[in-house]
């Protein structure tokens, strides 16, 4: 399924903006209890089977946005205010970013293959000889598939002339690049936290929207009202998710109570010089390889399931990483809140110290629009400092490379000689399949010397969080990459 | 013929709650119609203010506001306009 408008993201945006709208009116602790029955009143519209089930779902969803595990309740009659009153008092970060909600989970069936009405059971038979395991046969004319012997091979998918065995995926799992979202023993969906990557991927294919990532929003909204110097680090996927210009944006987050704005494609264009630098060095060394590594998805990727690759991952700090540093070296008061499409990005500020806070696209729009901060109306802000064309294109896909290859044609200091070639590959999208190319790639079995990996297909423009459509955030960002914006 | 005018919002709230997905309108629209409507952005119609933000994404086709739009929705009304009107 396609990050896209459905009803799952907007009940999920529309509840962020009434939570936000509340927390800063002061009537959030009075009133959060009853929003999951004043949108579904008893005599209203539901979507699962009645109202009182939607009222549950609805209620873990708001403990999700106060950044409350489902996992961790302990009581299933603890109120939503007083979880708030739990939110407001922490300190810490939840270390796990992700979340299954249990009750929305629509156990989806295990049986991969189906034999659907479309099958004739005609006289040749085909998918009878093509299974493996004998595991076909048909009864009163319908094939039938006996599930205590079928490997999930999908041979018979193919051979049939009618298309009538299909594979009925199980959404998570299928997204899930790395096997970490399976059924425990109890038939539940449960991600294993020590193999999960925290890509999003999960959370974006569930048509229940049953995985729920633990925001900080409460955590944000908190300082904003206090009124702490709060920065906002926007990553360079911004451009094409709100109809307006940077300097509009920069005018809108400081309406919203931030005190200033912050290009992390600042951070990009240091990422840049740093990584093509240690390109050469990794080169004159001898290693056959190396690849980017300002996609955190794919960096959790390679240390849980591909470590002989990791050695090869540069080690140059994300864009993410070198804009937190400089903003807190010229104020180590001020709080940075990293503001981009990513899910991961979460767990890479985890061990970052000078990236205090994360918040998605998703909630700053809703932040924008709980406060009635119309982008496009406003008066642009001059932007602090000018940065280079290719720093901005590090938000799509080849971006990087892109961005590598220009800082590697004029680098300094280095005579021509001493520049190897640069020969790159794309790993566009993380499935199954790619993460088994990271293994080939590790044992130098394919072409090429540096490869630059994005976990999100089109790069972070894809991201799970974002809100502008990928095509059109593309061509934008491709834009202002080449100095239009 | 006169053109039927379509205009999205674009302010922040109505992108947020969908138009985003608006903005591919006219990739969408049959073939037949395209030569009868015309697309445009507006800047925010004001529609979504006094806490009627859930009813965005907001249009305005022809002057009248539609509320929760959608692709599919937008080219049932222009259908319906032109059935009245040709």
């Amino acid at each position: 399924m396609n990050r896209s408008t459905n009803d799952a993201s907007r009940v999920r945006r529309e509840l962020m903006i009434r939570v936000i709208r509340e927390f800063l009116n002061d009537t959030l602790a009075a009133d959060i209890d009853r929003i999951p029955c004043e949108l579904r009143p008893r005599d209203g519209k539901f979507s699962r089977c009645c109202v009182y089930k939607d009222r549950a779902v609805l209620k873990y969803r708001l403990m999700a946005l106060l950044g409350i595990g489902i996992e961790t309740e302990t009581d299933e009659a603890k109120t939503l205010s007083a979880y708030l009153a739990d939110a407001l008092q922490r300190t810490g970060k939840p270390t796990e970013i992700l979340s299954v909600l249990d009750v929305a989970c629509s156990h989806c069936v295990t049986s991969r293959y189906l034999v659907t009405n479309a099958c004739r059971g005609c006289f040749a038979r085909p998918c009878t000889f093509a299974c493996p395991r004998g595991a076909i046969s048909v009864v009163g004319n319908q094939a039938q598939i006996d599930y205590d012997k079928c490997i999930d091979c999908g041979k018979c998918t193919q051979v049939c002339p009618y298309h009538a065995i299909i594979r009925v995926p199980v959404p998570c799992e299928e997204a899930c690049p790395v096997g970490a979202i399976s059924r425990d023993e109890t038939g539940r969906q449960f991600i294993n936290f020590s193999t999960c990557i925290s890509c999003g991927k999960c959370m974006t294919a569930c048509p229940f929207a049953a995985i729920l990532e633990r925001s900080q929003l409460i955590d944000i909204l908190q300082l904003l009202k206090a009124k702490r110097k709060l920065v906002a680090m926007v990553a360079p996927s911004i451009i094409g998710q709100f109809s307006g210009k940077l300097g509009q944006i920069a005018a809108a987050l400081i309406q919203a109570g931030f005190s200033s704005m912050v290009e992390v494609a600042y951070g990009a264009e240091m990422t840049t010089e740093h990584e093509a630098k240690e390109f050469f060095e990794r080169m004159k060394k001898g290693d056959h390889i190396m690849t980017s590594s300002c996609c955190p998805a794919y960096v959790e990727a390679v240390k849980r399931h591909v470590p002989q690759l990791l050695p090869f991952v540069s080690s140059t700090p994300s864009p993410m990483r070198f804009a937190a540093q400089s903003v807190k070296a010229a104020d180590p008061d001020a709080v940075t809140v990293f503001i981009g499409p990513c899910v991961a990005k979460r767990k890479e500020a985890l061990s970052d110290v000078n990236t205090d806070y994360v918040m998605t696209f998703e909630e700053l729009g809703a932040l924008l629009a709980a406060q009635d901060i119309d982008v496009a109306s406003q008066e642009p802000l001059p932007l602090e400092r000018d940065v280079k064309g290719y720093a901005r294109g590090f938000a799509t896909s080849c971006g990087v490379t892109a961005a590598i290859l220009t800082e590697a044609a004029d680098a300094k200091g280095i005579p021509e000689s001493d520049r190897p070639e640069i020969n790159a590959k794309f790993i566009d999208g993380l499935d199954r399949k790619a993460v088994k190319q990271l293994e080939l790639y590790a044992q130098g079995k394919l072409p090429g010397n540096f490869l630059e990996v994005m976990a999100c297909e089109g790069g972070c423009v894809g991201g799970p969080c974002a809100i502008g459509k990928v095509t059109l955030a593309t061509e934008a960002v491709k834009k202002a990459a080449s100095g239009q914006h | 013929m006169k053109k039927i005018k379509v205009e999205i919002c674009v302010g922040t709230t109505c992108y947020v709650l969908g138009a985003a997905e608006l903005q591919e309108l006219e990739r969408f629209l049959p073939e037949e119609l395209r030569g009868c409507v015309e697309v445009s952005g507006v800047s925010c119609l004001g529609s979504c203010k006094a806490g009627s933000y859930g009813q965005a994404p907001f249009v305005r086709i022809d002057g009248e506001i539609m509320a929760q739009a959608t692709v599919g929705g937008i080219i049932e009304r222009i259908k319906s306009k032109l059935e009245v009107a040709p």
